[in-house]
């Protein structure tokens, strides 16, 4: 299983709604850019936004005998994409599933991609802490787990469900690599006036009380949120936003450790 | 393969099927003599003491959207408080089946209370003299717990909530839920549509992200048959506290939630603007209505409130 994968995250949050499904995005285009090669999967199956957010919307699965191949958002296949919204008829579907049939699905995403040989591979999870994340977990334990980034936004209504996560983190033994604080304050573009819509600081408190690494504030800019929807990724086309300094340094944080401790591989 | 219990062992024929406790898995399993008796076999018998439970329940209304972080627990607070300060009559409840991610405890300023047992079930917390709360976070020792199951037992803790629990006699019930359409959902209609389900109001932001989840979970009351009593637009505009510009946060760029509810023929309740203050008073869980009362935000909701009263009352006409 995942045999060719050298490096796996998750993108977990026990809250709705604070963009595990951007942050994931962000991250893989951000990866891909430094020249990795990165898969995205996405085990939301009731609520998959992925293949919207990187205007995949139309595209199809195809087998082949290893398995069945991903959806490349490029021409030179560095990243690859895998969700059940592509298995979808129509965009108003809903699987309606209970826990069982969720865990098949999830078993087969993590045995019958064909990756190929893929540097990072970036799981996008749903809210809670349930049946796709036991699942995911009971998988992933054993494989080269590089550990799980905890989005949050910075209410305390959000920080509570992320604090479950982060028990759920640490019951089941899978290292946190931090937390990154979404939707921090809006800058009003008229007025420049910083406003905290959802208040401030949750993520950097929660980082000190748990005691993990705080990977970074995010505040809300409409433009990232109409770049993804444009498939463009704000790291390159919004290079003076504050967003794309995040991610830049999120990168840094996690493609460093990794290369120098184990073999060394992707370079860049 | 719905009626496989938790800790069935491999290969259970589910409880329901006709080789129920005949097959070779069964062999060893301690409840082979029941499901071979054919006593296992039959409609849920937590149907009924959810019929019985509610039948003292005027109105029961389900709170739904695909998608996470859209104000679920927010707008259901505010149904709630709304409801209840209209009419000190009026009794009204909330009962939180999020089961791994309860917020309505600090939402509703209860954090931390306890919920207590007696004869006829268990007793909720109250707010208001006319305004109770149940939720599992009252059953969690600490803020860091993590309920960590898999549907079989979400499934149970549901049916507890909707049978054990004594609200006495009730002209609301507003039902907070996850995001999704799966063990939560699944469990909750079919509970509730035998004990009449009034109905349910779906929430959503603007932007398409979020209307595609919502879209998805339209198709799924449609498919189990819960009926629809509108949509509700949530976190539609920001407006600069200091120099008044209107600003889409969540931009509607393919219509947003009007364009939606017309499409999927639902009928569309009202849009509420975006206001920091309502977050913050989430936070601290105080009452955002009697606390601000000039906020858009309060003005959008009190017209929406009427259009939900009327909406519900027109149900039980029909």
């Amino acid at each position: 299983m995942l045999s060719g994968v050298k490096h796996i995250i998750l993108v977990l949050s026990g809250k709705g709604g604070v963009g595990k499904s951007t942050v994931s995005v962000l991250l893989a285009i951000a990866l891909k850019e430094c020249g990795y090669k990165v898969g995205l999967l996405d085990v939301d199956l009731c609520g998959p936004s992925i293949p919207y957010l990187l205007n995949l919307q139309e595209k199809d699965v195809h087998q082949c005998p290893q398995g069945w191949v991903p959806v490349y958002s490029d021409q030179d296949q560095n990243l690859a994409v895998m969700s059940i919204g592509f298995l979808l008829k129509s965009k108003n579907d809903a699987v309606v599933w209970r826990g069982p049939k969720k865990h098949a699905m999830i078993k087969q995403f993590l045995t019958d991609v064909y990756w190929q040989d893929i540097d990072y591979l970036i799981i996008d999870t749903p809210p809670g802490t349930s049946d796709e994340h036991i699942t995911v977990m009971e998988n992933v334990r054993s494989l080269n787990c590089d550990g799980a980034i905890l989005v949050t936004t910075p209410q305390a209504v959000a920080i509570e469900d992320v604090r479950k996560e982060l028990t759920f983190c640490r019951k089941t033994g899978i290292p946190v690599l931090g937390v990154i604080e979404n939707m921090s304050g809006f800058v009003c573009p008229t007025c420049s006036e910083c406003t905290n819509i959802f208040s401030s600081g949750g993520g950097q408190s929660l980082a000190n009380i748990a005691d993990i690494p705080f990977l970074g504030c995010v505040p809300i800019d409409p433009r990232v949120g109409q770049s993804v929807e444009k498939e463009q990724s704000c790291v390159a086309k919004i290079p003076d936003s504050p967003v794309t300094a995040v991610f830049k340094d999120m990168v840094k944080i996690l493609t460093k450790p990794i290369a120098g401790a184990e073999d060394g591989t992707a370079e860049t | 393969m719905e009626d496989v219990p938790a800790e069935a062992p491999e290969h259970c024929p589910g409880t329901q099927s006709e080789s129920a406790g005949k097959v070779s898995a069964c062999q060893g399993c301690p409840n082979q003599l029941i499901c071979s008796s054919g006593a296992a076999r039959g409609p849920d018998p937590g149907i009924e003491l959810v019929r019985k439970r509610m039948e003292s329940v005027k109105y029961k209304i389900l709170i739904l959207s695909g998608k996470g972080g859209v104000g679920k627990s927010t707008f259901t607070s505010l149904l709630a408080r709304g409801l209840a300060a209209a009419d000190s009559d009026r009794n009204v409840a909330i009962l939180d089946i999020d089961i791994c991610g309860p917020s309505v405890p600090r939402v509703m300023g209860v954090l931390g209370e306890q919920v207590h047992q007696s004869g006829s079930g268990w007793s909720p917390v109250y707010v208001e003299d006319n305004l109770s709360v149940m939720s599992i976070g009252f059953l969690l020792s600490s803020p860091d717990d993590a309920i960590i199951w898999r549907g079989p037992k979400k499934n149970g803790m549901i049916r507890q909530f909707l049978s054990e629990v004594d609200w006495g006699v009730l002209d609301y019930l507003v039902i907070d839920t996850p995001p999704g359409t799966s063990d939560e959902h699944l469990s909750a209609a079919q509970y509730l549509l035998s004990a009449g389900l009034t109905g349910a109001i779906i929430l959503t932001t603007p932007h398409e992200v979020a209307l595609l989840d919502v879209r998805k979970e339209i198709d799924f009351c449609r498919k189990v048959n819960i009926p629809l009593l509108g949509v509700v637009e949530n976190m539609a505009a920001f407006v600069c506290p200091k120099c008044k510009t209107e600003t889409a946060i969540f931009p509607a760029n393919t219509g947003g939630a009007t364009k939606m509810a017309e499409e999927l023929g639902v009928p569309f309740l009202g849009s509420l603007p975006l206001d920091s203050r309502l977050a913050r008073s989430c936070d601290e869980g105080t009452n955002f209505l009697i606390d601000v009362p000039d906020s858009p935000m309060t003005v959008a909701f009190n017209k929406l409130l009427t259009d939900v009263v009327k909406a519900c009352e027109e149900s039980r006409n029909n």
